[in-house]
């Protein structure tokens, strides 16, 4: 009878791992369209520096990465190369839905090859809306991700409901 | 899940048998095994979502394809449902690098339509603009040129002094990336007090980031192994596959829309500048004429800046705007290269059918060419130094 076979934790080795968690986050970028570029001005300039908030976006492969940023439209051409690399991610693993494209379809909502949403795809955690978001706004859905990281009982992983930035 | 085998056709089946033979060929040499190295879609040289299929012998390249698609997003036909107006927000997206650009060929095309001129002041403020995306542009372009040959630093320089044009263009349209701010017969709004001297101060610091990093990186001595002489297009190819901008001034190719066949609605004429070009059309030189080109775009900024002359910023355009039937085509000289529009109109409210000539999509379509024979490490510079973006590809 230990704790590894009742499934819990004590709260206070819980709140140390999960601090350690969120303060070491892996990011591996995906980036597809127009945000990429505001996500690269978030993760690789010197105004909005991410790795100040303990964000890595430099994993060599998903393989090594906690957290995948989808960022830009996602056709229906690229929709099956994005569950693929999300699967070989380990577990536990976020995911950040950057742009109104990944969101919902964005301003392609009518269009023959935009897949309406990479939440078709794979389970997505906090969504960015904006065309594109500006990098503050990014920064703020990793802050916001963090907190739940934070508060998270690893038992209920997937119960919570989706974080949507600004509302 | 399984997947479904689907019938193949007698000549896929050839296909598929002559790559599995080209994948076992054995260089009978120095013994090694012909191998498929897949490049994307999803890699940091591409810039996005390209594919490169290469045929590898050893380390060289036997052949290699691109795969496009994947950003797909089908701008044409969708600009066919929208007003004039909202296809202007569209092609914003085309390259989201330097995005005015975009919208000022299709704004000049309907104008051309319509048979409206904007006012002078608009003509020069859009001017203005056309070149400060070109500006936002081109320096990421140069900064990732740093992080394919293995430097970082360039990028973050690139990064710090992008945002001070970006505040710019933020500062006159409201956004960074996507400003949306051409209308047919003028702008939509006047210059914010201050925004002159503004826009000098940001040039000036524009310039400054050329003479960093031509000391930089531009007399790197790793740059100049890993470009000079490699990726060489000769001018004829450059023309046959229909390069443009600064891909085939690179080739010594002296050859400036804004220059040679200026359409009506930009004021380039009235300002001092000079169309570089460099006759070796290796990477390296594609990169240096990309240099230089920044820095005649803070000339012409700053010239023009001198000069707006004052009146209103829009004629006298209807509410509803319903262009008049008709064909044109409109082309500029965009960051990428030639971007050109043929908008053909049936007196509706929503055009009738739009074809856009992308530049980077002839950019890229020389690759299979121009890879054969490199090196694999190679592929990537040559790719950096074509500076291509996927929007612009794909559409």
């Amino acid at each position: 009878m230990g704790l590894v076979e009742s499934g819990k934790t004590p709260k206070s080795l819980q709140t140390l791992l999960n601090m350690s968690r969120k303060y070491s986050l892996w990011v591996y970028q995906w980036g597809l369209a127009c945000c990429a570029l505001e996500m690269g001005a978030a993760f690789a300039s010197p105004r909005y520096d991410v790795m100040r908030l303990g964000v890595i976006p430099l994993p060599a492969s998903p393989r090594q990465a906690d957290m995948v940023v989808v960022s830009g439209t996602v056709t229906d051409k690229m929709a099956p190369a994005i569950r693929r690399l999300y699967e070989q991610m380990p577990d536990p693993k976020y995911v950040i839905s950057m742009g109104s494209c990944a969101n919902c379809g964005g301003p392609y909502w009518d269009s023959y090859s935009v897949t309406k949403g990479v939440d078709q795809i794979i389970p997505v955690d906090v969504y960015v809306p904006g065309c594109p978001p500006r990098p503050e706004a990014l920064l703020e859905g990793i802050v916001m991700l963090q907190e739940r990281i934070q508060n998270e009982d690893m038992q209920e992983r997937w119960v919570g409901e989706p974080i949507v930035v600004g509302s | 899940m399984t997947t479904q085998i689907p019938d193949l056709s007698e000549q896929e089946q050839l296909r598929y048998i002559s790559q599995q033979a080209a994948d076992a060929r054995v260089n009978v040499e120095i013994e090694t095994e012909g191998m498929t190295l897949n490049l994307g879609p999803q890699h940091p040289a591409t810039h996005g979502t390209l594919r490169i299929i290469a045929k590898l012998d050893g380390e060289q390249v036997v052949a290699a394809e691109p795969v496009m698609g994947y950003m797909h997003r089908g701008y044409e036909k969708l600009a066919e449902v929208r007003t004039y107006p909202q296809v202007t927000t569209l092609v914003n997206r085309i390259d989201w690098v330097g995005s005015f650009a975009n919208e000022t060929p299709f704004i000049l095309a309907a104008e051309k339509l319509m048979e409206v001129e904007a006012p002078p002041r608009a003509q020069y403020i859009r001017t203005i603009l056309h070149e400060m995306s070109r500006i936002a542009n081109v320096i990421l372009g140069i900064g990732d040129m740093g992080v394919q040959v293995g430097a970082v630093t360039p990028i973050f320089f690139a990064f710090r002094d992008r945002e001070y044009v970006l505040n710019q263009i933020e500062a006159v349209t409201g956004g960074r990336f996507h400003p949306n701010f051409d209308r047919i017969g003028g702008l939509k709004d006047d210059l914010p007090a201050g925004w002159i001297q503004n826009t000098k101060n940001a040039m000036e610091k524009v310039r400054d980031f050329c003479d960093q990093i031509e000391e930089l990186m531009y007399g790197n001595e790793i740059f100049q192994a890993r470009t000079r002489g490699i990726g060489i297009i000769p001018k004829d190819v450059g023309l046959a596959y229909g390069l443009s901008g600064v891909n085939i001034r690179g080739s010594g190719v002296d050859w400036d829309v804004r220059r040679d066949n200026m359409s009506p609605g930009l004021v380039y004429d009235q300002v001092d500048w000079k169309v570089w070009t460099h006759p070796d059309g290796d990477s390296y030189s594609r990169m240096w004429v990309r240099l230089q080109e920044v820095r005649e775009g803070t000339k012409i900024v700053d010239q023009l800046l001198d000069q707006i002359p004052s009146g209103p910023i829009m004629a006298k355009v209807p509410r509803i705007i319903k262009v008049p039937a008709g064909e044109a085509y409109v082309e500029t000289e965009n960051p990428l290269g030639v971007m050109g529009y043929y908008v053909v109109s049936k007196g509706d409210l929503n055009p009738y059918r739009v074809k856009i000539r992308s530049a980077s999509f002839n950019n890229v379509s020389i690759t299979p060419w121009l890879l054969k024979g490199v090196y694999v490490p190679d592929i990537i510079t040559i790719l950096g130094s074509l500076y291509f973006i996927l929007g612009d590809i794909d559409r």
